[in-house]
Protein backbone atom coordinates (compact mmCIF):
# COMPACT_ATOMS: atom_id res chain seq x y z
CA UNK A 1 0.00 0.00 0.00
CA UNK A 2 1.02 3.50 -0.44
CA UNK A 3 1.81 6.00 1.99
CA UNK A 4 -0.01 8.48 -0.31
CA UNK A 5 -3.17 7.01 -0.06
CA UNK A 6 -3.86 7.20 3.24
CA UNK A 7 -2.35 10.67 3.42
CA UNK A 8 -4.74 11.87 0.71
CA UNK A 9 -7.63 10.62 2.08
CA UNK A 10 -7.10 12.50 5.52
CA UNK A 11 -6.83 15.42 3.36
CA UNK A 12 -10.07 14.67 1.88
CA UNK A 13 -11.67 13.98 4.85
CA UNK A 14 -9.59 17.54 6.43
CA UNK A 15 -11.25 19.80 3.71
CA UNK A 16 -14.30 18.09 4.22
CA UNK A 17 -14.49 18.85 7.67
CA UNK A 18 -13.22 22.87 7.21
CA UNK A 19 -16.35 23.17 4.80
CA UNK A 20 -18.71 21.64 7.58
CA UNK A 21 -16.83 24.46 10.52
CA UNK A 22 -17.39 27.23 8.40
CA UNK A 23 -20.66 26.53 6.54
CA UNK A 24 -22.52 25.38 9.15
CA UNK A 25 -25.03 27.27 11.21
CA UNK A 26 -26.36 24.82 14.16
CA UNK A 27 -23.39 24.66 17.24
CA UNK A 28 -23.93 20.30 17.43
CA UNK A 29 -22.87 20.15 13.49
CA UNK A 30 -19.67 22.38 13.89
CA UNK A 31 -18.68 20.00 16.78
CA UNK A 32 -19.30 17.21 14.54
CA UNK A 33 -16.96 18.68 11.61
CA UNK A 34 -13.94 19.38 14.34
CA UNK A 35 -14.53 15.56 14.64
CA UNK A 36 -14.10 15.16 11.09
CA UNK A 37 -11.01 17.19 11.27
CA UNK A 38 -9.64 15.58 14.32
CA UNK A 39 -10.43 11.70 12.69
CA UNK A 40 -8.41 12.71 9.45
CA UNK A 41 -5.14 13.85 11.37
CA UNK A 42 -5.75 10.73 13.33
CA UNK A 43 -4.85 8.67 10.29
CA UNK A 44 -2.32 10.98 9.18
CA UNK A 45 -0.55 10.08 12.89
CA UNK A 46 -1.27 5.96 12.21
CA UNK A 47 -0.24 6.17 8.71
CA UNK A 48 3.00 7.89 9.24
CA UNK A 49 4.05 6.48 12.60
CA UNK A 50 3.80 2.77 10.37
CA UNK A 51 6.85 4.14 8.71
CA UNK A 52 9.04 4.75 11.71
CA UNK A 53 7.46 2.73 15.22
CA UNK A 54 4.50 2.70 17.60
CA UNK A 55 4.45 6.03 18.67
CA UNK A 56 2.07 7.40 15.81
CA UNK A 57 -0.54 5.08 17.53
CA UNK A 58 0.40 6.76 20.85
CA UNK A 59 -0.42 9.84 19.12
CA UNK A 60 -3.14 8.98 17.95
CA UNK A 61 -4.30 7.81 21.19
CA UNK A 62 -3.99 11.19 22.88
CA UNK A 63 -5.81 13.10 20.23
CA UNK A 64 -9.01 10.78 20.77
CA UNK A 65 -8.66 11.26 24.47
CA UNK A 66 -8.82 15.10 23.83
CA UNK A 67 -11.05 14.75 21.40
CA UNK A 68 -13.75 13.16 23.81
CA UNK A 69 -12.41 16.06 26.61
CA UNK A 70 -13.29 18.31 23.75
CA UNK A 71 -16.80 17.25 22.94
CA UNK A 72 -18.03 16.97 26.50
CA UNK A 73 -16.60 20.48 27.23
CA UNK A 74 -18.07 21.84 23.90
CA UNK A 75 -20.99 20.05 24.29
CA UNK A 76 -21.67 21.69 27.60
CA UNK A 77 -20.99 25.29 26.32
CA UNK A 78 -23.66 24.49 23.41
CA UNK A 79 -26.39 23.94 26.06
CA UNK A 80 -25.55 26.87 27.87
CA UNK A 81 -25.30 28.90 24.53
CA UNK A 82 -29.23 27.33 24.15
CA UNK A 83 -30.27 27.70 27.69
CA UNK A 84 -29.58 31.46 27.76
CA UNK A 85 -30.27 32.31 24.17
CA UNK A 86 -33.38 29.49 23.14
CA UNK A 87 -31.03 28.94 19.82
CA UNK A 88 -27.82 27.70 19.15
CA UNK A 89 -27.74 29.11 16.00
CA UNK A 90 -23.88 30.68 15.65
CA UNK A 91 -24.47 33.39 13.19
CA UNK A 92 -26.87 34.82 16.05
CA UNK A 93 -24.03 35.29 18.49
CA UNK A 94 -22.73 38.67 17.47
CA UNK A 95 -23.03 40.41 20.70
CA UNK A 96 -18.96 41.25 20.55
CA UNK A 97 -19.31 42.51 17.26
CA UNK A 98 -17.99 46.22 17.69
CA UNK B 1 -11.47 -13.68 -9.39
CA UNK B 2 -9.26 -15.90 -10.48
CA UNK B 3 -6.55 -13.89 -11.06
CA UNK B 4 -6.84 -12.51 -7.65
CA UNK B 5 -6.89 -15.93 -5.80
CA UNK B 6 -3.97 -17.02 -8.14
CA UNK B 7 -2.21 -13.84 -7.24
CA UNK B 8 -2.77 -15.21 -3.59
CA UNK B 9 -1.24 -18.01 -3.53
CA UNK B 10 1.48 -17.36 -5.50
CA UNK B 11 2.66 -13.76 -4.08
CA UNK B 12 5.46 -14.12 -1.46
CA UNK B 13 4.21 -13.31 2.25
CA UNK B 14 4.90 -9.28 2.67
CA UNK B 15 2.76 -9.12 -0.66
CA UNK B 16 -0.06 -11.02 -0.12
CA UNK B 17 -2.23 -8.97 1.79
CA UNK B 18 -1.06 -6.19 -0.65
CA UNK B 19 -4.11 -6.46 -3.32
CA UNK B 20 -7.27 -7.43 -0.87
CA UNK B 21 -5.82 -4.56 1.48
CA UNK B 22 -6.04 -1.95 -1.28
CA UNK B 23 -9.59 -3.07 -2.43
CA UNK B 24 -10.72 -3.35 1.25
CA UNK B 25 -9.32 0.63 0.84
CA UNK B 26 -10.79 1.88 -2.07
CA UNK B 27 -14.45 0.56 -1.04
CA UNK B 28 -13.74 2.44 2.50
CA UNK B 29 -12.41 5.46 1.11
CA UNK B 30 -15.40 5.98 -1.55
CA UNK B 31 -17.82 4.92 1.05
CA UNK B 32 -15.98 7.63 3.82
CA UNK B 33 -16.05 10.39 1.34
CA UNK B 34 -19.53 9.79 0.69
CA UNK B 35 -20.42 9.65 4.13
CA UNK B 36 -18.21 12.76 4.87
CA UNK B 37 -19.83 14.94 2.34
CA UNK B 38 -23.62 13.91 3.44
CA UNK B 39 -22.52 14.86 6.80
CA UNK B 40 -21.67 18.54 5.71
CA UNK B 41 -24.73 18.75 3.03
CA UNK B 42 -27.67 16.80 4.75
CA UNK B 43 -30.67 19.04 6.11
CA UNK B 44 -31.71 16.61 8.72
CA UNK B 45 -29.75 16.57 11.99
CA UNK B 46 -29.89 13.29 13.51
CA UNK B 47 -28.89 12.30 9.58
CA UNK B 48 -25.70 13.93 10.19
CA UNK B 49 -24.82 12.00 13.27
CA UNK B 50 -25.61 9.19 11.64
CA UNK B 51 -23.22 9.91 8.52
CA UNK B 52 -20.49 10.59 11.31
CA UNK B 53 -21.04 7.19 12.46
CA UNK B 54 -20.06 5.95 8.89
CA UNK B 55 -17.28 7.70 8.43
CA UNK B 56 -15.84 7.13 12.20
CA UNK B 57 -16.21 3.47 10.97
CA UNK B 58 -14.41 4.07 7.63
CA UNK B 59 -11.61 6.00 9.66
CA UNK B 60 -11.36 2.96 11.73
CA UNK B 61 -10.95 0.38 9.16
CA UNK B 62 -8.24 2.81 7.75
CA UNK B 63 -6.40 1.62 11.21
CA UNK B 64 -7.11 -1.94 11.03
CA UNK B 65 -5.22 -1.73 7.28
CA UNK B 66 -2.61 0.17 8.77
CA UNK B 67 -1.88 -2.54 11.63
CA UNK B 68 -2.90 -0.90 14.33
CA UNK B 69 -5.79 -2.61 16.21
CA UNK B 70 -5.66 -1.15 19.63
CA UNK B 71 -6.64 2.50 17.97
CA UNK B 72 -8.54 0.96 15.75
CA UNK B 73 -10.52 -0.74 19.12
CA UNK B 74 -10.55 2.65 20.73
CA UNK B 75 -12.00 4.60 18.37
CA UNK B 76 -14.64 2.03 17.68
CA UNK B 77 -15.15 1.92 21.74
CA UNK B 78 -14.85 6.06 22.07
CA UNK B 79 -16.45 7.78 18.78
CA UNK B 80 -18.91 5.44 18.17
CA UNK B 81 -19.77 4.26 21.37
CA UNK B 82 -19.28 7.29 23.62
CA UNK B 83 -18.74 10.55 21.21
CA UNK B 84 -21.90 9.79 18.92
CA UNK B 85 -23.95 9.73 21.95
CA UNK B 86 -23.27 12.49 23.29
CA UNK B 87 -23.79 14.19 20.15
CA UNK B 88 -27.02 12.46 20.04
CA UNK B 89 -27.85 14.17 23.22
CA UNK B 90 -26.57 17.22 22.58
CA UNK B 91 -28.84 17.28 19.46
CA UNK B 92 -32.08 16.08 22.01
CA UNK B 93 -31.17 18.62 24.91
CA UNK B 94 -31.27 21.58 22.25
CA UNK B 95 -34.36 21.08 20.71
CA UNK B 96 -32.96 20.22 17.58
CA UNK B 97 -35.14 20.29 14.34
CA UNK B 98 -35.96 16.46 13.97
CA UNK B 99 -36.75 16.15 9.98
CA UNK B 100 -36.04 18.47 7.43
CA UNK B 101 -35.01 21.89 8.17
CA UNK B 102 -33.52 24.77 5.70
CA UNK B 103 -31.70 26.79 8.19
CA UNK B 104 -28.65 24.50 8.99
CA UNK B 105 -26.52 26.11 6.75
CA UNK B 106 -24.95 30.08 6.41
CA UNK B 107 -26.06 30.20 2.66
CA UNK B 108 -23.75 33.48 2.55
CA UNK B 109 -20.36 31.61 3.86
CA UNK B 110 -20.85 28.68 1.02
CA UNK B 111 -19.23 30.04 -1.32
CA UNK B 112 -16.10 31.69 0.78
CA UNK B 113 -16.78 28.07 2.58
CA UNK B 114 -15.81 25.93 -0.62
CA UNK B 115 -13.03 28.05 -1.61
CA UNK B 116 -11.40 27.55 1.56
CA UNK B 117 -11.91 23.77 1.05
CA UNK B 118 -10.73 23.58 -2.19
CA UNK B 119 -7.85 25.41 -1.31
CA UNK B 120 -6.82 23.45 1.97
CA UNK B 121 -7.32 20.10 0.08
CA UNK B 122 -5.36 21.59 -3.06
CA UNK B 123 -2.01 22.79 -0.63
CA UNK B 124 -1.72 19.44 1.42
CA UNK B 125 -2.43 17.47 -1.71
CA UNK B 126 0.00 19.26 -3.72
CA UNK B 127 2.26 18.94 -0.77
CA UNK B 128 1.62 14.96 -0.24
CA UNK B 129 2.23 14.53 -4.23
CA UNK B 130 5.54 16.44 -4.14
CA UNK B 131 6.75 14.59 -0.80
CA UNK B 132 5.70 11.08 -1.35
CA UNK B 133 4.93 9.64 -4.50
CA UNK B 134 6.50 6.65 -3.85
CA UNK B 135 6.61 5.93 -0.36
CA UNK B 136 5.01 2.50 1.01
CA UNK B 137 3.97 1.58 4.31
CA UNK B 138 6.23 -0.80 6.03
CA UNK B 139 4.37 -2.51 7.97
CA UNK B 140 5.38 -3.81 11.60
CA UNK B 141 4.56 -7.25 13.22
CA UNK B 142 1.13 -7.76 13.80
CA UNK B 143 1.15 -8.08 17.23
CA UNK B 144 1.44 -4.12 17.97
CA UNK B 145 -0.33 -3.98 21.10
CA UNK B 146 2.58 -4.99 23.35
CA UNK B 147 4.29 -2.24 21.42
CA UNK B 148 1.96 0.48 22.10
CA UNK B 149 1.87 -0.33 25.86
CA UNK B 150 5.24 -0.44 26.46
CA UNK B 151 5.60 3.01 24.64
CA UNK B 152 2.84 4.91 26.52
CA UNK B 153 3.82 3.19 30.10
CA UNK B 154 7.65 4.36 29.08
CA UNK B 155 8.34 6.71 27.35
CA UNK B 156 5.10 8.47 27.09
CA UNK B 157 4.25 8.23 30.77
CA UNK B 158 4.05 11.75 31.81
CA UNK B 159 1.89 12.84 28.80
CA UNK B 160 -0.56 10.00 29.92
CA UNK B 161 -0.77 11.06 33.50
CA UNK B 162 -1.47 14.61 32.23
CA UNK B 163 -3.76 13.25 29.99
CA UNK B 164 -6.36 11.90 33.16
CA UNK B 165 -5.70 15.54 34.59
CA UNK B 166 -7.18 16.86 31.79
CA UNK B 167 -10.18 14.55 31.38
CA UNK B 168 -10.66 15.06 35.38
CA UNK B 169 -10.64 19.10 34.01
CA UNK B 170 -12.93 18.20 31.60
CA UNK B 171 -15.24 16.25 33.41
CA UNK B 172 -15.76 19.35 36.06
CA UNK B 173 -15.38 21.97 33.85
CA UNK B 174 -18.96 20.14 31.96
CA UNK B 175 -20.79 19.81 35.50
CA UNK B 176 -19.95 22.97 36.03
CA UNK B 177 -20.87 24.42 33.15
CA UNK B 178 -24.26 22.40 32.55
CA UNK B 179 -25.93 21.90 35.67
CA UNK B 180 -28.46 24.37 36.93
CA UNK B 181 -28.01 26.93 39.21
Amino acid sequence: MLLNQFLLLAAVLFAIGVYGVIVRRNGVLVLMSIELILNAVNINLVAFGSMHNVSGQVFALFVIAVAAAEVGVGLAIVLLIYRNRRSIDFDELDELKG
Amino acid sequence: MIGILSAATTCEPTKCIELPANIAFGIGAVFMIYSAIRMVTTKNIVHAALYLIMVLAGVGMNFLLLQAEFVAVTQFLVYIGAIVVLFLFGIMLTKAPMGISDDLDNLKQRPYAIATALLVLVTLSYALIVSFTDTRVKLASPNSVAAVSDSIFGQYLIPFEVTSVLLLAALIGAIVLARKD
